[in-house]
């Protein structure tokens, strides 16, 4: 018979060891430090003038794809030894624990109570039975009911307390394989998209961040109206919202006003609030008044057309701002072939003191907007939650809980009933010392009187 | 009264306490210890009466957000974070000297966020008006803080263990050293506060994850801030597998402790400040 071990017990042994698991972590932890460095996915030209590297430094980099490391066939491998890892180590332990847990020591002889470092012995009087009934009492009151084994005249008790804690650490590891499986699931069957949606339009298809072709949706989403506040005095966004409505064979299934941090889920598909601009010309309304003759006219159209006046002239919208230098709504204009000046909205007086032939004022301005939306599909992802409900469980088990046994022996002695008892905890020793001290204490305080 | 005068309370206090820790070490005296300690949690108090004033504040300003908004708030709630934490270690282990190495990092915090960090009170961008900032941002900091206590602790550990093994066959460490708690003790204190640390890491970096999927459709994009937490945690899990089953215990868990803290400042200020991201503070 050979020592050697074969091939395919090496390889167990390798992906069953600690050592690995280690030094995965720390592969893992330094290499992800590259990705934060180096800006990922962007264009070769960017790379070499924002980083000043050569072309063939670029060639190189790109072949080892530190430009997309995070989808790299080495930081994938890394972490499937990371997987591998995990799951052969869980393989090869849990038998042991599933055996301690389902068929425990009920006798402990001397041997077992030499390896006890929290111990005592208590000399008492009575029978074996009427002690043996106390213990049993203190055990079920103090600690957990004991099981209880009769054996060459000697009486053997058992109780534990959380010996599920020690399943703790299968679950944490568990749930790291289940957010991995979540990963994947999302990244084979889900997509991440946008679309532009003008108000007032509807779209039935979205355009995936990589790809030229749209996916159809199979029903369409209408945007309503799109709306931004600012802040006041300034010109920073507090709000932006867009009134989505989803459409199935012309019928309107569901409406809601989206925002940021708000999105609108249907059939899987999630709509995010994530950017707008103006689109179009804005449409105007002013009122115009002949300063001569004080006739007063309103007047309405989009953005570059001659709005004609009374007495033969025109007026023409040439721009609009929806802030002005904080005076609000504002829009730029000229009447006939004069020199343009500006109307606001809130001060409707202000084009008095200009002078010239009519005074104007700025009514209403309607500027639309489209709104940008991502478009996430990830049916992933209530796997990855799992995932991670399992990991806060499993590490609250298996830091905070531990498996706590007490072994009791009781005989007959020449100078009373001699009562061993003895115990240990898998985990937090220091917590089982005290609380061991106070069981010991209630042992003295029963049996010695 | 308003918020900054309680800052400056705060920021007085824990200078106070640093320097009474420091005289306790010197003086072994108990009532020394006991003052500093009495004066860690008056700038406790104030500290956390200035984070609910500012809370205020800005609600009375029409802006309707928890007071962990800027990179200057981040600061002052993690100085808050530090004696949390520290407080209850006190409470349960009674192991006064280590004031003397934890509460600096709390005063350092404080006087950089008072002297060179922007205190104005403004608007959230829309993308960070949410609770999930709140519960990601306390649980974050809170295992930082955890972590903070462990790096204080393994530089005690590190200087008290070498005389230990020095003083072992002469007479016992006397002196500011003797004050310090048993290396055993250090070596255990270190541990139980990454116990802590941990599970609040892997907690925030699932509120992280779960608010950037409700906000953007994508838990995880690999942004510099996220991966950066991952490291974080990766280096921790480390030190717990070295630790539990390995059996690492002493000199080389304290390293990888105060390594571990260099990580956390770096994934919490050093993204910000030498990398760029999608994080908002100290952008
Ligand atoms: C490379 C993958 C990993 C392997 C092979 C591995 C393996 C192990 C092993 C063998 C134990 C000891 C179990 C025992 O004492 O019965 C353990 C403990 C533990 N591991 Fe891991 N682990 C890995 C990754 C992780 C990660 C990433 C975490 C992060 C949450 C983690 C969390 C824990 C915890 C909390 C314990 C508790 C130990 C105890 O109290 O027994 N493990 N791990």
């Amino acid at each position: 018979m050979s020592k050697e071990k074969s091939f395919t017990d090496e390889l167990w042994d390798f992906f069953c060891s600690l050592k690995l698991a280690i030094i995965t972590l720390i592969l893992l932890a330094t290499t992800s430090i590259i990705g934060t460095v180096i800006e990922q996915n962007k264009s070769p030209q960017e790379y070499m003038q924002n980083y000043g590297m050569s072309e063939s430094t670029y060639k190189a980099l790109d072949t080892l794809q530190f430009f997309d490391m995070y989808h790299s066939y080495w930081f994938l491998s890394l972490m499937g030894i990371f997987a591998v890892n995990l799951i052969c180590c869980s393989i090869k332990r849990l038998p042991r624990i599933i055996k301690i847990v389902r068929e425990p020591t009920l006798v402990a002889d001397d041997n077992l109570f030499r390896t006890f470092s929290n111990k005592g012995e208590v000399v008492a009087e009575g029978t074996i039975e009427s002690v043996r009934d106390k213990v049993v009492a203190l055990l079920g009151s103090k600690f957990a009911a004991p099981v209880v084994t009769e054996q060459d005249d000697k009486v053997y008790l058992f109780s534990q307390k959380g010996k599920l804690s020690r399943f703790g650490v299968y679950v944490t590891h568990s749930s790291i394989l289940i957010i991995f499986l979540g990963a994947m699931i999302g990244n084979i069957w889900g997509f991440k998209a946008y679309i532009n949606i003008v108000e007032g339009k509807s779209v039935d298809a979205v355009w995936p961040r990589a790809g030229q072709t749209p996916i159809p949706l199979g029903f369409e989403v209408r945007c309503d109206n799109f709306e931004v506040t600012f802040y006041e005095g300034g010109g920073r966004p507090k709000d932006f919202t867009s009134d989505l409505v989803v459409l199935e064979n012309g019928k309107e299934i569901l409406k809601k006003t989206i925002e940021v941090n708000d999105p609108l889920s249907y059939k899987g598909l999630t709509f995010y609030q994530s950017s707008y601009g103006p689109t179009g010309d804005p449409v105007y309304s002013f009122r115009v008044k002949n300063r001569e003759t004080g006739e007063t006219v309103t007047v309405k159209g989009a953005q570059g057309k001659r709005l004609a006046l009374p007495g033969g002239t025109a007026l023409t919208p040439l721009g609009y701002a929806e802030s002005y230098q904080n005076f609000g709504p504002a829009a730029q204009v000229k009447i006939g072939t004069g020199a343009p000046f500006i109307v606001m909205k809130n001060y409707p007086q202000f084009d008095e003191k200009r002078g010239g032939a009519y005074s104007v004022s700025l009514l209403e301005a309607t500027q639309s907007y489209y709104t940008g939306l991502q478009v996430a599909k990830d049916p992933g992802v209530w796997v990855v939650w799992l995932g991670c409900l399992l990991m806060v469980l499993g590490s609250c088990g298996a830091f905070f809980l531990s498996h706590r046994r007490i072994w009791v022996s009781i005989e007959q002695l020449d100078k009373g009933i001699g009562v061993k008892f003895g115990g240990n905890a898998h985990r937090n020793q220091p917590g089982f010392v005290l609380s061991f001290d106070e069981l010991t204490k209630d042992f003295n305080d029963t049996l010695s009187s | 009264m308003n918020s900054s005068l309680l800052f400056n309370v705060t920021t007085v206090a824990y200078f106070a306490a640093m320097v009474v820790f420091i005289v306790y070490l010197t003086s072994a005296n108990k009532s020394v210890g006991f003052v500093a300690t009495l004066i860690c949690w008056v700038g406790f108090i104030a500290n956390t009466g200035a984070i609910g004033m500012r809370w205020v504040e800005a609600y009375a300003m029409g802006y309707e957000q928890a007071p962990l908004s800027n990179l200057y708030e981040s600061v002052v709630f993690f100085s808050w974070s530090i004696l949390l934490i520290y407080l209850i270690f006190d409470l349960k282990y009674k192991q006064r000297a280590i004031g003397a190495f934890v509460i600096p990092f709390a005063f350092g915090g404080m006087i950089w966020a008072q002297w060179s960090l922007d205190a104005t009170i403004a608007p959230l961008v829309p993308a960070l008006q949410s609770n999930w900032l709140t519960y990601h941002v306390i649980t974050c900091f809170i295992g930082y803080a955890a972590f903070a206590l462990a790096c204080g602790v393994s530089i005690m550990y590190l200087i008290k263990v070498g005389k230990e093994e020095k003083a072992a066959e002469e007479s016992p460490i006397g002196g500011i050293l003797g004050m310090f708690p048993s290396s055993k003790v250090l070596d255990d204190l270190n541990y139980k506060a990454i116990m802590i640390g941990f599970p609040m890491l892997t907690l925030g970096i699932i509120t992280g994850a779960a608010w950037a999927n409700y906000a953007w459709g994508t838990y995880w994009s690999w942004d510099p801030k996220e991966t950066w937490s991952l490291i974080v945690w990766f280096i921790y899990a480390a030190f717990l597998h070295a630790r539990f089953t390995r059996g690492w215990v002493g000199r080389r868990v304290a390293w990888l402790s105060i390594f571990g803290f260099a990580a956390t400042i770096f994934c919490y200020l050093g993204v910000n400040l030498v990398l760029s991201g999608l994080h908002s503070y100290g952008g």
